[in-house]
């Protein structure tokens, strides 16, 4: 690889222990890709220097700080080196709890009081506190163009597809890295011809809300795999949520980290400007038949109508969906044997709080939490077996992690589920 | 009875040597949600390879996809002695990449040859991360 005299120099340890360390682990992974060179990337958002109890245990030989898991583990490093604030603008994505419903969510007070020491150094080193899978509802949005390296599947392709800003999937070790030093491989995404389409997929049903946008994301990425799809046809009424829940489903299908939908999203105004030079490989179509086939994959794992946990906010609910599960909840009470948590920002709480919707879920015996959900926090109501879900991804994930039934459906169908304990759940 | 080898050439994605039996997959893997590193298991629901481990195995696949969480699953899996010997894949990404990175093992991309069509689970495969070179000698 080529470094700028800069980069060579925190290579060569002028800049301190750990920015040599998060160079020699960025140099390691470029030249693993193949790429040519670093880009300056002033946008980062990872989950730098946290542990779990394994990752605790492991290190306690060598004193598990802080410090010692961001250095052994996030840079990769074969000494613990003094970990100084971030130099480039750094965001925490989700973590692994609630930080006033932990004890709610079965967490013990070690675990919380380890959660708040960890969150202590993460704002000591100048790390944004977002805890949030969708960065991009929390204050963080880059602007097209704007180079980013950014880890969650689900926000990196909101990341390039909707705003057009550039970033690869990253992982934990190259964002910590990066937020050290200001540099991430100029591979990928962040090179023109890369970002053109691969795969033609034509719609030929009608794709208009929340849920039939999951289900054609979840379809297009068992179908494309880790291609770029182009999506034409009957596709409309987009907004930010059916976004999110559409690329959220094709990066946990398959993995899908920009695609574009013609007409709409902001580099392919045409069918021509979406392949760029690029012949389609393939072109798939999306209808009647395929999305009862992608209906019954994703419930596929549930055959127990009676559903004990409905949850809700995958990725991260805005403030939109609050309101309507709010609105939906108000003046009712869940079934007496269901559950019903929704996840979001701590920011958009804030909004929810203000605006009397987080009362009005909690009146219903629901709970609105932040910073986690039930995948990455393993964290569901005590004897869940049956779960009610409104996103493909959470669908695609917690089964396999909990060991749980699941349902997937509209979010009135999840709302219908909480208030009856019973699946009502249909096929379109 | 004499035995079949086949030679591979390829590129260095990470350095070193290894050699082991062969897991063979035409299933991407996903990391979190996709993996117990505990045990080095594929738990992935309608994955080709759900149930079975990976640990000290030359694991052969296309490639990575699903969450970022990747590579700091790989990585546990090392740490937790239950990693693949070395990995050999088609489709590079920045999951992959990383994850291959992190796991310290002999990993090699850009074949001369589809090593998901060479290689099949059972053969004995030598992998020279350094040179790229990968002989695989076919199971009786």
């Amino acid at each position: 690889m080529q470094l700028t005299d800069q980069e060579r120099a925190m290579l060569d340890g002028t800049e301190g222990a750990a920015k040599q360390k998060a160079m020699e682990l960025l140099v390691r992974y470029g030249e693993a890709l193949g790429a040519e060179r670093l880009v300056d990337t002033n946008n980062i958002a990872g989950v730098p220097g946290s542990s779990n109890l394994f990752l605790r245990d492991y290190y306690k030989d060598v004193g598990n700080s802080y410090e010692a898991i961001y250095s052994l583990f996030d840079l990769d490093s074969d000494e613990v080196v003094s970990v100084p604030k971030v130099s480039a603008y750094s965001c925490h994505l989700q973590g692994g709890m609630d930080p006033a419903l932990w004890a709610e969510q079965g967490m013990g007070r070690d675990a919380f009081e380890h959660f708040q020491k960890d969150e202590a150094e993460v704002a000591g080193h100048g790390i944004q506190l977002l805890k949030t899978c969708t960065p991009y509802l929390a204050g963080n949005v880059p602007v097209k163009g704007e180079h980013c390296a950014w880890m969650e599947s689900s926000a990196v392709v909101f990341c390039n597809s909707v705003i057009g800003a550039r970033t690869n999937t990253e992982g934990r070790e190259s964002t910590s890295a990066a937020m050290l030093t200001g540099k991430i491989p100029d591979w990928g995404f962040h090179l023109d011809a890369y970002r053109r389409g691969t795969h033609h997929i034509e719609v030929e049903v009608s794709v208009d809300d929340v849920f039939n946008w999951g289900m054609l994301g979840y379809f297009i990425g068992d179908a494309v795999q880790e291609n770029i799809p182009v999506v034409t046809g009957k596709i409309g009424h987009a907004n930010l949520i059916r976004h999110k829940h559409f690329g959220a489903a094709a990066a946990s299908s398959g993995g899908v980290e920009m695609y574009h939908v013609v007409g709409s999203t902001p580099e392919a105004a045409t069918l021509e400007m979406a392949f760029g030079s690029r012949k389609p490989v393939d072109t798939i179509r999306y209808g009647k038949r395929e999305r009862r086939k992608v209906y019954e994959t994703l419930n596929s794992v549930g055959t127990n109508p009676n559903v004990d946990y409905v949850m809700l906010g995958c990725p991260h609910a805005a403030i939109e969906q609050i309101w309507e599960v709010a609105n939906l909840l108000e003046g009712k009470k869940l079934h007496s044997s269901c559950n019903l948590w929704l996840f979001t920002s701590r920011s958009v709480k804030a909004v929810a709080d203000a605006n009397g919707y987080t009362k009005t879920i909690l009146g219903a015996g629901g709970l609105v939490m932040t910073d986690t959900c039930s995948a990455i926090g393993r964290t569901m109501p005590q004897g869940t077996k049956v779960v009610a879900l409104d996103s493909a991804k959470q669908t695609h994930y917690l089964p396999a992690m909990m060991g749980v039934e699941a349902w997937f459906g509209t979010t009135r169908d999840c709302i219908n589920a909480a208030l009856t304990g019973r699946w009502s759940g249909e096929a379109p | 009875m004499s035995e079949k080898i086949i030679l591979l050439r390829g590129r260095k994605v990470v350095g070193g040597r290894a050699e082991g039996e062969a897991l063979v997959t035409h299933d991407t893997i996903s990391g979190w949600g996709g993996i117990d590193p505990m045990t080095g298991t594929v738990i992935e629901t309608r994955h080709e390879l759900r149930g079975q481990s990976f640990k000290d195995k030359i694991l052969v696949f296309p490639g990575a996809k699903g969450s970022s969480g990747w590579s700091a699953m790989f990585h546990t899996a090392r740490l937790a002695k239950t990693a693949p010997k070395a990995m050999l894949f088609t489709t590079m990404t920045t999951k992959v990449a990383l994850g291959a990175v992190v796991v310290h093992a002999p990993a090699v991309t850009d074949f001369d040859q589809d090593p998901l069509a060479v290689i099949e689970t059972g053969d004995w495969v030598k992998v020279d991360g350094d040179t790229g070179l990968v002989e695989v000698t076919k199971r009786g």
